[in-house]
This record gives C-alpha cells, structure tokens and sequence, in this order.
C-alpha cells in the first residue's frame, strides 16, 4: 500500500500512474472537499510546452509534450492551439517571442481573423502554435479524482498525513529547501457577447497575459508572477494590468461581468523545474512552478517508477 | 571607485527583475562579478514578504541597493524607501519617483523633494535621474553624492540616445560619481557609457531578456571593463581623411632594373 500526502493535482497524478501500475493506493487530503485548497484552481490549464519555452528551459518542452495525450484518457481536453498576439506598439516583443520559441507558423492579420473572428482588425500579425491545447483545471482535478477512485484507490478529506508517507505531494506545505512561493493573480470573466475560442496570449513588457476560454462564455484571464508569499486578495494594480489586457484583445469585453479574482502560490525551486526528491524517508513530488498540468504527467510517470522500483537510498 | 565611502572594484551594477528563473539570475550575477545588485520591494511584495526570493540574494553576497521601481509620488518613494532599509538593513536606496506612466520618465521635482527627505533622514542616496545639469545640481544640493542619469527610457533597451548631455555632466559633476542608469540595451551601449568617463553602469532588462542572460552578463561585464580601459586610455581623436598607420618615408624604390614595370 502506497500513502500519498496531499490529493491535489501532483498527488492525484501520482496515485493515477500508481494505480495503472497496478499498485494499491491512500491519498491523504486535508481539504474538506478535493480541489479547493489545491493552487491548481488558479491555474490557466495551458498544456502550452512551445509557448512556455520563451522564459523556461527546454525540460519544459520534452517533459510536457506529452501531456494533452495523457490528460485526454482523463478530462475534456481543448486542441485549439494557442495564438499570441502583440499591440503594434510591442510589435518587438512578438519578434523576441518568436526568436524564443518553435513549432508555430507566423500569420497575418487576416489569418487571426480566420482563426478568431472576435480579434479581426485589432492585430496586423501574430504566432500561431497549432499543437498545444487547454482544459478547465477544475474540472480536471475532480476527474482526475473520480478516475482514481475508480481505479480502486481511497482518497481520505480532512486527514492531515501523522503517520508514514510514501511520497509527500503537499506544495508549500512540505516546506522543501530552496521551495520559494510565487504569487499568482487571475480573474474570471462571463462574456457572452465576445467569442474566442483559443487559449490567447497577449505579449506584454511587464508581464505575459493570457485569457483561456472555459466555454459559456465565461473566461479565465492570468497571471501575475511575483516574489511573494501573500496570498491575500488581487491587488488593483494587478486587477487593472490583466482587465486592460482584456480590453486590449477586444473591446467588448467592456462589457464583461467579473466573476471571480484569486491568488495563489506557486512553489517553485530556484530553477522554477520540478524536483522529485528523496528526504526523511519518503518521496517528494513539488515545485511544479506555472506549469503544474503541464508537467504534471511526467513528473507522476517519474514518481511512479521510482516508489515501485524500490529504489531507496 | 567609491560610493558613499564605499570602495568597489566592479563597475557594472545588476537589477534582479524579470529573470527566466532566481537559478540563471544567481548565475548570471556571479559572471558578471557585480558587487552591488538593485531590488525592487513594490513588485516584489503585494502585502506579504518576498523573504523567499530576498535570502537567494542575500546568499550571494553582493552589496544591495533596494530601490523604489514604480513609485509615483514622494510620498510613496519615501515610504518605500523607509521599508527597504528596515528589510534589507542598509541606507543605501536608488530612488525613483516616475513622472509618466508610459515612458517611465523620473518626475525631476518629486525627486528632488525625496532625495532632501531621505538625506535628511540618514540615507545614502542614489537617484535616477534625467541628463540634466540643473536637476543634477539640486540633486547634490539636497545631500546626494551620486547621481544616475537615464542612457534613455527604462527597458527601451535604446542605448544612449543623448551622449552630449552625458558628456556634458560628466564635465560638469567632474567629482561626483556617475552611474549611467537605464537604456543600455547591448553590450556597445556600456562600453560607450564608459568611454564617456562615466564611473559605472546599472542595467537590467538587458540581461535579464537576452535570450541567455548569463552569456549577456558576462558580456557586459567584458564591455564596462574594455570601456572603462578605453576612457582611461585616452583615446585619439577622431580625424576626417584617412591617415595611413605604415610609414610613407623610406620606402624602398623598385626600378625597371629589378623588374618593375614604369611608364
């Protein structure tokens, strides 16, 4: 039997590729539901490895092409691609993007206005990344979970970890060295009257902006990245940096009905990559940084092989 | 070179935003051997504490200069001021009160009014300024012993786009200690400042967005460096027709007799 502490998205991930392992498995959740203290509920849910290579290493890209395969046998998965966009005043910032990044194709004006008729006009230019893809992180991890249980394994609410653990998937809460907190911004949007379809990211010299549509009309927009450990409410400053990003990608959102804000912190490690760590006589899974659905099917795939092959130090 | 009594060997100063990762900030800082590195508190903060980030700097040992990025008015700027020397126990500041919100341009008269706060009040300090003699006067008048004139608009990455008005101050301020903040966008663009006499560099977004920053750092480190040597070395002065380097005098005469054609 193989006890996982923290039943967010790395713990669930890892208890997934456990279970088709064939291992028998306990999550221990503190939460009194799944999800709502997982910092994956903040998350964007871009399985965008090409997009995200522009600030991160190329682990980033062969640890994470992998998962819109995996998280397709689990949740609904969106295959739109990503398109990144520039107001002509930061015309520089999407050449340096595409100097950063591959697999997309440069397209004109009229091809973003094919591709997303709610932006037509607005941008002369754009990079369009046809192979990455989004899904709706909460619903995610409570298929994530149903899946899991339905594998057989037991997922226990309101149980802090006091005996032994196998592998420790706590986020900041496992208070690793070196583990720092990032702070994450975002807002959701209901707006039915601006149609987009795609994950798109407008470049920005301040921070890189994205909006990922969650159907309905309603939209996620993110993130803020800053060295902090407050996860108190959105800040004005950073309300008024993503809501004039929206109303950059296209004016109706004027109209736009703010649902939600929410902060989070990402923990990540000086190199903002994961680390599947051995300590204290368990696993640690943590510091999947902003890239937590990305990287997450790797990393579990990693942790699984490890725990099972009885490799311990 | 000394800042506010302090002696330093390193001319280039590094700003810590905007890195890929704290692991290729902390690399790129230990190339390019700067001994003081800027911190921003505002965007570093947002109500809780960067302690997380800030004990990564530490651990490198520089000197650091907190400053006061993104502060619109003198009272901002002073509070800001007042909380980083709390956080980072240090007097030393780079004060910036910005003055337009897109072009980042320091608003000169609030910062003269910080600068005399803040002197006032114990701190050394370093003010971002504009290339201005006057304000650069002022600016001394109220305590300062350093003065940091913009090469151009922050992260415009346009290079000096006034050299005149830096080699004016630099005639100017002939002993106060001159820091060529903001703009410096390649490694030429350093080398330049240094060439102009100026006694040091601070940039960031250089560094920080190249596409290997520590690869950049270390070429900037090479460009304060050889521009520093060039300044010192008095160069020649320019020359409008071409003046061969091999001597005309002397040459030996080739004749038909050796085989040498002439009409």
């Amino acid at each position: 039997m193989i006890t996982i502490a923290g039943g967010g998205l790395a713990g669930l991930s890892c208890a997934y590729e456990l279970l088709r392992r064939g291992a028998r498995v306990t999550v221990l959740e503190r939460a009194p539901a799944l999800g709502t203290s997982s910092v994956s509920r903040f998350a964007g849910g871009m399985l965008a490895p090409w997009c995200e290579r522009e600030s991160a290493e190329e682990q980033v890209v062969t640890l994470g092409r992998r998962a819109v395969d995996w998280w397709d046998q689990i949740t609904p998965v969106t295959r739109r691609g990503t398109l990144v966009v520039a107001p002509s005043r930061d015309r520089a910032e999407l050449t340096r993007f595409a100097r950063r990044t591959s697999a997309y194709q440069e397209v004109s004006g009229e091809v973003v206005a094919e591709l997303e008729p709610a932006l037509a006009g607005r941008f002369s230019q754009g990079l369009f990344f046809d192979q990455e893809a989004h899904l709706d992180p909460r619903r995610a991890v409570l298929d994530l979970a149903a899946k899991v249980q339905e594998l057989g394994a037991e997922i226990r609410l309101n149980s802090e970890a006091t005996g032994p653990v196998d592998l420790d998937c706590t986020g900041m809460a496992a208070a690793r060295p070196q583990l720092r907190p990032v702070r994450g911004e975002m807002a959701y949007l209901r707006c039915p009257g601006v149609d987009i379809t795609r994950t798109i990211r407008l470049l920005h010299p301040r921070m890189p902006l994205y909006l990922v549509p969650r159907g309905d009309g309603i939209y996620m927009i993110g993130a803020t990245m800053i060295e902090s450990d407050s996860n108190g409410p959105v800040t004005l400053r950073s309300l008024m940096e993503m809501l004039g990003a929206a109303y950059a990608l296209s004016p109706g959102f004027a109209e736009a009905e703010i649902l939600e804000t929410g902060a989070g912190l990402r923990p990540a490690f000086p190199d903002n990559l994961p680390r599947l760590e051995e300590a204290e006589g368990r696993f640690f899974l943590n510091g999947l940084y902003r890239h937590g659905f990305l990287l997450a099917p790797a990393m579990a795939e990693a942790a699984a092989d490890r725990l099972l092959s009885g490799e311990r130090s | 070179m000394k800042f506010y009594g302090e002696e330093l060997s390193s001319r280039l100063f590094l700003g810590t935003a905007q890195y890929p990762s704290p692991a290729i900030l902390q690399d790129a800082i230990k190339v390019s051997r700067a001994e003081v590195i800027t911190v921003s508190l505002r965007r570093e903060t947002t109500g809780g504490t960067g302690a997380a980030f800030w004990d990564l700097l530490r651990d490198l040992g520089c000197r650091i200069l907190p400053n006061t990025a993104g502060c619109h008015s003198v009272q901002e700027a002073v509070t800001t001021a007042q909380m980083a020397r709390e956080i980072f126990g240090t007097p030393w500041i780079k004060l910036e009160v910005i003055g337009h919100g897109d072009s980042l341009q320091p608003d000169v008269f609030g910062l003269v009014e910080a600068a005399k706060i803040l002197t006032d009040d114990g701190f050394q300090v370093f003010p971002y300024t504009t290339d201005d003699l006057v304000v650069g006067e002022k600016l001394i008048d109220a305590g300062c012993e350093v003065l940091m004139p913009w090469g151009a608009p922050i992260g415009s990455g346009q290079g000096l786009r006034n050299p005149d008005a830096l080699r004016a101050m630099r005639a100017h301020f002939p002993d106060v200690p001159l820091v060529v903040d903001a703009g410096i966008g390649r490694p030429s663009d350093a080398a330049e400042a240094m060439e102009l006499g100026m006694d040091a560099v601070l940039l960031n977004t250089a560094v920080a967005k190249a596409g290997d920053p520590v690869q950049m750092a270390r070429a900037m480190a090479g460009a304060v460096d050889a521009g520093r040597d060039g300044f010192q070395a008095d160069p020649m002065e320019r020359r409008d027709m071409a003046v061969p380097s091999t001597p005309v005098l002397g040459l030996a005469e080739f004749g038909p007799e050796f085989g040498g054609e002439f009409e």
